[in-house]
């Protein structure tokens, strides 16, 4: 297994080491705000256990995924809403 | 998608300590297991990331352990329905499992409770053991300034991994008061090494007993919080707010199954078994006690489940033992007051439908809230402001129904099939 995985998060690629989630991925590159709340808030990650729902981002066209729960992928295409 | 099918004896949900620890003495036992978990792979919260790369003894035997059995681990699967008794279905992210089992153990674990506090919703601001899942999964804190906050002997453990990860912690805020907190120490004998570890760890990090946090600040994500001890109150800088107030069980499924519970945990007997004949309960869903009260209740649901209930029985000394740490535990960390007063009538409690503090405060159930605000009602399904109404306004969900979380609707049809 190769030692790293580079994915693209906003079109901004970050390297990340493998086994890592694509939470991590997306703050390290300089995101916070992963989604808008329903009156437009900024929000990122709470729980970073898959209860809380506020880490959801679109990958790879798929929305709402929870991004704390999925690994990252080589090639992996991640778009927040925030 | 395709429908996945698995038949076992014993069905095990959650493949944290109490689950895993379920899972070995089943097995060993010569019955059929499979484990459950939602994450992608084992090792509950505090394991997290231990099965790839241990840090030490405990973990590292307990998976060479679950290695030298034959366990059917089902990893990133979510349990939402059961449309019959002896099954459950799960979703993962291709497909629909259809788990059918004879004996199930529920060992769900527990999650952080969170109280709103004006700021509580910015970016950065996170659980204590969110922070630390994030870290664990690849965020990198090196030279980040955290405020490590909330309430219990989890707030040590995240402060002591966040700095061995070159995180400047720049304060431990612990809500509960020395007094409290004197008590507990007395009754830490029994992990004194353990304390001494930490202690070693956190040199030179401020540890407040009888402080919080009352606010959080920034425009798009945080920049600061105001702290609160003895009445004075002071800003920090920071980049993470690390804050959880102890923790509260999941029992989603245990109520989804008919299982009963009480006072906020799942009733089990003295075999661990619930309410409901063949569903056993072990670890933090029947109570809160941290890792060993965890371990050995899992090793006795094992094997009560797999029907060695005289094995099991050998097992009830050192549970007993286990128990009265946790009791201590509970009483050290019990939630002050005060913390009822912190949200501002603007302040949003359910983050998934944004409903103020003001505009709950006028009910008088969670249900008439539900109803009128949908409070409860978004993604998480009260997961995180369950733990605040009720601690805010004594507010006990009502009942459970499926699916237990969000699934896809070709899981729902197959649901109803």
């Amino acid at each position: 297994m190769p030692e790293t995985v580079r994915l693209s998060v906003n079109g901004v690629s970050v390297e990340m080491p493998a086994g890592s989630m694509v939470s991590a991925a997306i703050l390290k590159s300089g995101t916070y705000a992963f989604r808008r709340s329903v009156t437009g808030e900024p929000r990122g990650p709470l729980c970073g256990m898959g209860i809380c729902f506020e880490c959801r981002v679109t990958i790879d066209g798929e929305p709402h995924c929870r991004s704390c729960q999925i690994v990252c992928k080589d090639g992996m295409d991640v778009r927040t809403d925030g | 998608m395709a429908n996945i099918r698995h038949v076992c004896d014993v069905l095990i949900v959650g493949a944290g300590p109490a689950g895993l620890a379920a899972a070995w003495r089943a097995a060993s036992s010569g019955v059929r297991v499979s484990v459950v978990d939602d994450n992608p792979a084992a090792g509950g919260q505090i394991w997290r990331g231990e099965q790839a790369k241990p840090s030490s003894a405990e973990p590292q035997a307990w998976f060479e352990r679950i290695r030298s059995v034959d366990i059917q681990m089902i990893n990133g699967a979510r349990v939402f329905q059961q449309p019959e008794a002896g099954m459950l279905l799960a979703e993962t992210s291709q497909d629909v499992c259809e788990l059918n089992y004879e004996s199930l153990v529920l060992a769900t674990g527990a999650r952080e409770r969170f109280l709103p506090f004006p700021g509580w919703t910015l970016p950065n601001v996170m659980g204590a053991g969110g922070l630390q899942a994030l870290v664990k999964t690849g965020l990198p804190i090196e030279a980040k300034r955290v405020v490590v906050a909330g309430s219990g002997p989890l707030l040590l453990a995240v402060a002591a991994y966040l700095r061995g990860r070159g995180a400047e912690v720049l304060l431990i805020a612990e809500q509960a008061s020395s007094l409290q907190l004197a008590r507990f120490s007395i009754g830490l004998f029994g992990k004194s090494s353990q304390a001494l570890a930490l202690k070693r760890q956190l040199k030179g990090v401020p540890y407040r007993s009888g402080c919080w946090v009352v606010a959080a600040h920034g425009a798009d994500e945080l920049e600061s919080v105001t702290l609160i001890r003895g009445g004075k109150r002071w800003e920090v800088a920071c980049d993470y707010l690390a804050c959880g107030f102890h923790l509260v069980p999941n029992l989603e499924l245990a109520e989804l199954l008919g299982c009963s519970v009480e006072r906020g945990t799942v009733t089990v007997d003295e075999f661990q078994q619930t309410t409901v004949s063949q569903i056993y309960g072990a670890g933090e869903a029947t109570g809160i006690g941290g890792l060993e009260p965890s371990l050995v209740e899992g090793e006795i649901a094992g094997l009560a489940a797999a029907g060695k209930r005289d094995e099991a029985r050998k097992l009830f000394p050192i549970r007993e033992k286990h128990q009265k740490f946790a009791d201590l535990l509970n009483r050290t960390f019990a939630l002050r007051d005060e913390l009822k007063h912190l949200a501002a009538l603007e302040t949003i409690v359910c983050r998934c439908e944004d409903v103020t503090f003001e505009r709950l405060r006028r009910h008088r159930s969670w249900r008439a809230a539900k109803l009128q605000t949908r409070c409860g009602m978004g993604p998480c399904q009260g997961r995180v402001c369950g733990g605040a109404v009720e601690f805010l306004f004594g507010w006990r969900a009502e009942s459970v129904r499926p699916p237990a979380l969000p699934v896809r609707v070709e899981s729902l049809i197959r649901g109803t099939e």
